[in-house]
């Protein structure tokens, strides 16, 4: 391991050392901080897994459901039918944190919702109440879904950039530290030895 | 805050949530979508996208987790699910933890 470049002086020395336990105890703050992300990680994407299982299977079959009820109106009918939405919907955005991870939290208002659906029944089948139905009953989890998916890839994105803060203060910071102190210390008492040596020899001359 | 919804999507996929009250964005391939989704990035809060359009975008749609908003999506269409949402997933999973703890069993 490289050792830094430094006068081998007891100045250095002693700010070396410091710069080395300041080095330990961040990479120990650090590895916690990863240790409680990696398992807020799991939870959530559990939740994700569950959540997306489930809104595929819903999804798909609205939307088969509404190709049905589509192909039995004409599309230009279909068109204008369902052009005007029959609700307004609101989601309350705002802003979570998870271990310093800014996460987006959406929370679903009421919807303010006219007058039932916004088509004359006469124009357009049953099937196509139910699809519009059930798409409005989907929204939420599918809000939850893009809230939660986006929480994981936040998340993600943060464990790997703390992973590879704490493995440079592991295996690089750390031993290059540690290295460059023993090399300070070896140098110091060599000098100290030599000045003893130094002083036996005058002494032995002068006799 | 208050955000809006909208979804990105080819015309069948998307008209039945025209009606439900989500603002809907006709792109019939991924360079309209793209253009669609850089102009209305900034209005609204949550983007539902197809899986057909967001599977070329992968690289584009990167860029939004940078933000925590918008939050974009991707949903199955009418063909049925291509996997691909489990696929991002499962690229998440593999990076931040390195292990499969879920499609294990």
């Amino acid at each position: 391991m490289a050792r830094l470049n430094v006068n081998p002086t007891r100045m250095e020395l002693k700010k070396l050392k410091a710069r080395l336990s300041t080095a330990t105890r961040g990479h120990k703050l650090l590895k916690d901080k990863s240790d409680e992300m990696i398992r807020r990680f799991s939870v959530i994407i559990k939740e994700n897994k569950r959540l997306r299982d489930d809104v595929e299977k819903e999804l798909a079959e609205v939307l088969r459901r509404f190709s049905v009820a589509r192909s039995v109106t004409p599309s230009y009918k279909a068109e204008t039918a369902f052009s005007m939405p029959s609700a307004e919907i609101s989601a309350e955005c705002s802003i979570a944190t998870i271990m310093g991870v800014e996460v987006p939290q959406i929370e679903l208002r009421e919807r303010a919702r006219t007058d039932g659906l916004p088509y004359a029944y006469t124009e357009i089948t049953g099937e196509a109440d139910y699809c519009v139905e059930s798409a409005a009953k989907l929204l939420p989890k599918m809000i939850k879904l893009a809230q939660v998916e986006k929480t994981v890839r936040r998340l993600a994105d943060e464990i790997e950039r703390n992973k590879r803060r704490v493995n440079a203060l592991e295996y690089i910071m750390i031993p290059q530290l540690q290295e460059t102190i023993k090399y300070i210390k070896s140098k110091l008492d060599e000098n100290e030895r030599a000045a003893v040596v130094r002083l036996m020899k005058v002494k032995s001359n002068g006799a | 805050m208050t955000g809006k919804t909208a979804i990105v999507g080819d015309g069948d996929s998307i008209t039945v949530f025209k009606a439900a009250g989500v603002a809907t964005f006709p792109a019939e391939n991924e360079a309209k979508a793209r253009d669609v989704i850089r102009k209305i990035a900034k209005t609204y809060s949550v983007i539902f996208v197809t899986e057909e359009l967001a599977r070329p975008l992968t690289d584009f749609l990167k860029r939004f987790d940078e933000e925590p908003y918008p939050v974009i999506l991707s949903i199955p269409s009418k063909a049925g699910s291509s996997g691909y949402g489990m696929e991002t997933l499962k690229s998440a999973m593999e990076r931040a933890l390195g292990v499969d703890i879920l499609f294990n069993d």
